[in-house]
C-alpha cells in the first residue's frame, strides 16, 4: 500500500469528507510525527509503536573501497518500536 | 532531551487545528490511518509513505535464545517482524532540527 491507497480508502470510508481534505488530514498525521522528531520529542502510539530518536556518536568511517579512514559525523536516526498489539496481529494469521 | 510524548491525542488536535474538524470526528480519523496501516501489514503487505518511510515485513526463521535469568536455551519460534525505514527526508529534517539545537546549546 502507498499513501495515495491508504488516502483512497480513508476516503472510501468517509464519503463526506472532500478528497483534497482526506490527503491533508493523513500529511498532517505523519508531518506531526516528523516535526515531533525533529524537535527530540518521541510519539508513542499506544497497540501501534513508538518513534524514538537515537543519537549516533561521530565515529572514524572507513571506504570499504579504497580503506582510506573518513570522520562520520554525529547523527541522530529516527527509530521505530512496533507495539505489542500490532506485534501479536502479524502473527496471528500467518 | 526534551522529553515531551505525543500522543494520538496530540495528532487529532493537530487535524483539529490544521484542517478545521470537530475533535472526536478528527480522533477517528487518525484511527482509521492508523487501522488501515496496521490492516495492510497484517495482511503481509507493505506500506510506503513517501517523505515519511515505509513499513515492511521481515520473516524470521527458528533461531535458539537463551532466557537471560537462568542461562537456559529455549527455540525462538519463527516470527513474522515490522521493520520501519525512514525516508530520506524524516533523516534530513531530524538532523537538522537536533543539530541545530545541540549546536546552539554549546
Amino acid at each position: 500500500m502507498i499513501k495515495s491507497e491508504l488516502i483512497q480508502k480513508i476516503a472510501a470510508s468517509n464519503p463526506h469528507l472532500y478528497h483534497r481534505d482526506v490527503e491533508r488530514i493523513v500529511n498532517v498525521v505523519f508531518d506531526e510525527i516528523v516535526d515531533a522528531l525533529a524537535e527530540g520529542d518521541r510519539v508513542e502510539l499506544r497497540g501501534f509503536g513508538a518513534f524514538t530518536v537515537k543519537h549516533r556518536a561521530a565515529r572514524q568511517g572507513r571506504n570499504p573501497r579504497t580503506g582510506t579512514a573518513v570522520p562520520v559525523d554525529e547523527k541522530f536516526v529516527p527509530f521505530f518500536k512496533t507495539g505489542k498489539e500490532l506485534r501479536d496481529r502479524l502473527n496471528t494469521n500467518g | 532531551m526534551s522529553g515531551k510524548t505525543l500522543t494520538r491525542a496530540d495528532l487529532a488536535e493537530a487535524v483539529v487545528r490544521k484542517v478545521g474538524l470537530p475533535r472526536n470526528e478528527s480522533q477517528e480519523l487518525v484511527e482509521l490511518v492508523l487501522n488501515e496501516i496496521s490492516d495492510s501489514l497484517a495482511r503481509g503487505e507493505q506500506v510506503k509513505l513517501s517523505s515519511f518511510g515505509s513499513f515492511g515485513i521481515r520473516q524470521k526463521g527458528e533461531r535458539i535464545g537463551r532466557n537471560p535469568k537462568t542461562g537456559k536455551e529455549v527455540p525462538i519460534t519463527p516470527r513474522r517482524v515490522l521493520v520501519f525505514r525512514p525516508s530520506n527526508i524524516m533523516k534530513d529534517r531530524i538532523n537538522s532540527g537536533r543539530s541545530r539545537r545541540v549546536k546552539a546549546a554549546e
